[in-house]
């Protein structure tokens, strides 16, 4: 690292100066915009979500009919752990991300998060973690043990089971193979978790500190509070899978012994360490999307929500109780009869918080003048379908009922119920409503229906029937299955269902580009919405707001727009009536925003680099490892001496 | 206030919500988080103690107690000196601040001159990274906390080299306050860990 001019002034290196491109590409990659950076995250995560689907179609493909040789027993493999990781790490956590981008600070009346440039950062660390990930392709083959990885399983030779890949510099083709494939997953889920680290950061300091005059924290919408509890789920969740991938690096590269137990090591480890991050993962991936349920229920029913205080409370009791269940994914690993009662009992406490949040959007509901629209469809259906996941949830609470269904695919059935149910069906939901104000243009509400019934149809076809097959003995993962066990027809049929979904992921795809141009104009406020993002002009100005809002009162917005008659109805007072307190008064140019900055994205780029040296050895490898962290620290450190204001700032 | 990023220029018209910088509040949300991270390792190590892989010859008995303590204490020293660094620097006192902040980085330094000399001790005795579970947990843990520090030493000469170039005065002081956070952060791990691995008295286990 040189050390870096203190001045830059006109002598100083081009490269250090910042960046001040508004158009084109560049001022895409140098954005610190958190709206320009949430579309961008937008369109990442549905580039990986197409690529998951993908994977899922292939592998219904191939078990579409009994003894198919459509793919190979190692593809099947790489697609279904492939299908895992990319779903759960590259679309569901970065989904999240693209409305807490977008939306929190507009939803809380403030100009940009706390940490702009990091906040950059985070997105472009997140590109490269996938570009990473699936660099497998051309290196060899991409992981293969399933998204959870267990280990000691995970570290042994793929196709020949007799050795274990560890103990470092072993040249066999079979051990390069294979450990590659796991230090892809080990080190492409790092980097992925220093871009999330990095987010969680930023959205929790945004969140408490950076709220308009007037919003407390109990006035704040129900997606900002999930957004800060997620981000304290992240937050905690995140360093614990950290050191367990860090330990299988360590494993299968170096040769350390952790999970090995021939060696003594403890398989049980990796199962503690990794669920203890991974079930909360589970609210990470659907806090997001009950706050987006909350948002649009609320709007589309002309009420307020229900229970709002319930509402936030229960999201916080689902965060502290999720840290509290995660060996109920260990029921058939021999923890024992004490440990497994008391995860039995800890996992059926937590339908308590999620119940009262259902009850709490049927409350909404109930008595409230209902719009049917395409965002209200989605919302409904999540919370019908999450449901339905949430009650065969309980089912494997039970211990002696999860020794029987654990490994089949009725485990399938309940997690695509909550996670494509609740999530997906939730985040598209939220797509329908924001997309006005991202855009200033309407989707096509036509075709948002069909989406809605098709998907609704679609899901519940294949992922229904995976109950039943599940029930009726048909294991995971296997990649092909003897007729006559009364699978296929079932089997058929799903496939028949997820090719329904794409059809309508495809149709969504196609309303959210041709909206673009097409779409109804928006105006700022189409919905008759009630928060705060829907008082500035769509899409926002780059500073978000002209005046910030000064806020007295949960659903601000409604407020303002609304008087309490003598009847006591809510009737609608005219544009420019009352509310519109104004703060302060700013002319544009008085409004400092951010700079661009370069070196987000390019300290980005050392982190892959850095990764991919673990596939060499010797001096290529220091020589990788060495140009990987100048890249990086490098950056940083031009980012520490980023010269703060410039001419004509 | 030249010396405000131009992050911290555009918040400075919005009073934060909490009275304490974004910067402040960031970091000890890190902070949070490296608890959990700290915590994995130390369980991790813990789990292990005792499982040598059938060597019991290579286990803490390894460990050379009074160096190591010697070392901590030079470490546990630097708080103090980072302590002092920021009193100076919120007097207006540049040239104490200097020294301060110098003697700081070379007192953790020192303690990393002190884990690097220890680990090729172990490994010339036998004890390397792919020798046992109870290795490789000793080495992840110490390790990373010897990263933390390294990490540490390389953001306290980074204050120096900008105050050094006057950029970094009372008036943005809280920067040094808040890698103080940090520099005490790990100081208070090492305490957790030298207790953990060396302090605790171990039984020769039979594994």
């Amino acid at each position: 690292m040189t050390a870096v001019p203190a001045d830059t002034g006109s002598t100083g290196l081009r490269i250090l100066q910042r960046p001040k491109a508004t158009t084109g590409l560049w001022s895409w990659v140098t954005t610190t915009d958190h709206k320009k950076i949430g579309m961008m995250y937008f369109i990442a995560t549905m580039f990986f979500f197409v690529v998951a689907g993908v994977e899922a179609l292939l592998l219904r493909v191939q078990l579409a009919v009994p003894e198919n040789d459509f793919l190979s027993p190692e593809l099947y493999n790489q697609l279904y752990t492939m299908h895992g990781i990319t779903m759960v790490f590259f679309v569901g956590i970065p989904l999240g991300a693209t409305f807490f981008n977008y939306i929190m600070p507009l939803q809380i009346g403030a100009r940009d998060v706390a940490f702009p440039r990091l906040n950059a950062f985070s997105f472009w660390v997140f590109c490269a973690a996938g570009i990473f990930m699936y660099s497998g392709i051309v290196l060899g083959g991409l992981p293969d043990g399933g998204w959870f990885n267990y280990a000691p399983l995970s570290t042994t030779v793929g196709p020949d089971v007799s050795g274990y890949t560890t103990g470092g510099g072993s040249g066999e083709l079979a051990y390069q193979v294979h450990s590659g494939r796991m230090l892809l997953y080990s080190v492409g889920l790092q980097i992925a978790g220093i871009a999330t680290l990095a987010s969680a950061v930023n959205f929790i300091v945004t969140i408490l500190n950076m709220r308009a005059p007037g919003m407390t924290l109990m006035r704040m919408p129900v997606f900002t509070w999930m957004t800060l509890i997620v981000a304290f789920l992240l937050l905690f969740a995140l360093p614990v899978i950290g050191i367990a991938l860090w330990q299988l690096m360590f494993e299968v590269r170096f040769g350390a012994n952790f999970f090995n137990p021939a060696a003594g090591g403890d398989p049980i480890l990796w199962e503690h360490m990794f669920w203890l991050f991974g079930h909360p993962e589970v609210y990470i991936l659907v806090l997001p999307a009950f706050g987006i349920i909350s948002e649009i229920i609320p709007t589309f029913s002309r009420k307020p929500i229900f229970g709002y205080t319930a509402m936030v409370f229960a999201g916080v009791a689902i965060g502290f109780l999720g840290w509290g269940v995660w060996a109920h994914h260990m029921f058939a690993a021999g923890m024992g009869p004490v440990a497994n009662t008391a995860f039995g009992l800890t996992t059926m406490f937590i339908a308590v918080p999620t119940g009262v949040k259902i009850f709490n959007w049927v409350g909404t509901l109930w008595g409230g003048k209902v719009r049917l629209t395409s965002a209200m469809l989605f919302a409904i259906g999540a919370v019908a379908m999450f449901t339905i996941g949430g009650l065969s949830g309980v089912t494997h609470s039970v211990v002696p009922s999860n020794y029987q269904q654990t490994d089949s695919y009725y485990v399938v059935a309940h997690f695509h119920y909550v996670l494509f149910g609740g999530l997906v069906f939730g985040a598209i939901g939220g797509i329908y409503y924001w997309y006005p104000k991202v855009t200033g243009r309407l989707m096509n509400e036509t075709w948002g229906k069909i989406n809605f019934w098709t998907l609704l149809i679609g899901f519940n076809v294949t992922f229904g029937l995976m109950h039943f097959l599940g029930l009726w003995g048909m294991p995971r993962r296997i990649d092909t299955y003897y007729a006559g066990f009364g699978w296929e027809q079932l089997n058929l049929i799903i496939t028949y269902g997820a090719f329904l979904i794409a059809a309508s992921i495809a149709l969504l795809l196609l309303n959210v580009v041709v909206s673009l141009r097409r779409g109804k104009l928006a105006g700022d406020d189409p919905w008759d919405a009630r928060t705060v993002e829907w008082m500035t002009t769509s899409p926002p100005a780059h500073y978000n707001f002209a005046e910030i809002p000064q806020i007295s009162a949960r659903d601000e917005l409604w407020h303002r727009k609304h008087a309490v008659s003598d009847s006591g109805d809510y009737v609608r007072v005219p544009a420019g009536g009352s509310g519109a307190i104004v703060v302060r008064e700013v002319e544009d140019s008085d409004i400092h925003m951010p700079d661009p900055s370069v070196f987000p994205a390019m300290s980005a780029v050392g982190l892959p680099i850095m990764g991919w040296a673990l596939f060499t050895s010797g001096n290529l490898m220091i020589v990788m490892l060495a140009v990987g962290s100048v890249i990086t620290v490098g950056s940083l450190f031009a980012w520490a001496f980023e010269p703060s204001a410039e001419e004509g700032h | 206030m030249a010396e405000l990023t131009t992050a911290e220029a555009s918040h400075e018209a919005h009073a934060t919500s909490l009275g304490l910088s974004n910067e402040k509040i960031g970091m000890w949300t890190l902070l949070g988080s490296e608890c959990l991270f700290f915590g994995a390792l130390i369980s991790a190590y813990l789990v292990y103690y005792g499982r040598y892989n059938g060597q019991p010859e290579i286990s803490p008995a390894l460990f050379d107690i009074p160096f190591t303590s010697v070392s901590t204490f030079v470490l546990l020293m630097s708080s103090l000196g980072m302590v002092l660094a920021l009193s100076s620097i919120q007097r207006g006192d540049d040239r104490a601040f200097r020294v301060w902040i110098l003697a700081t980085a070379m007192m953790g330094s020192v303690f990393l001159s002190g884990q690097i000399y220890e680990f090729t001790v172990f490994v010339n005795e036998g004890m390397r990274l792919d020798t046992s579970p109870f290795s490789s947990a000793f080495y992840l843990m110490t390790g990373f906390h010897g990263i933390h520090v390294t990490v540490g030493v390389l953001m306290l000469i980074t204050l120096w080299s900008r105050s050094m170039s006057g950029r970094l005065t009372s008036e943005n002081s809280e920067v040094v306050e808040n890698i103080g956070l940090y520099w005490h952060f790990v100081d208070i791990v090492w305490i957790v860990i030298f207790t953990a691995v060396y302090l605790i008295p171990y039984e020769q286990a039979t594994l």
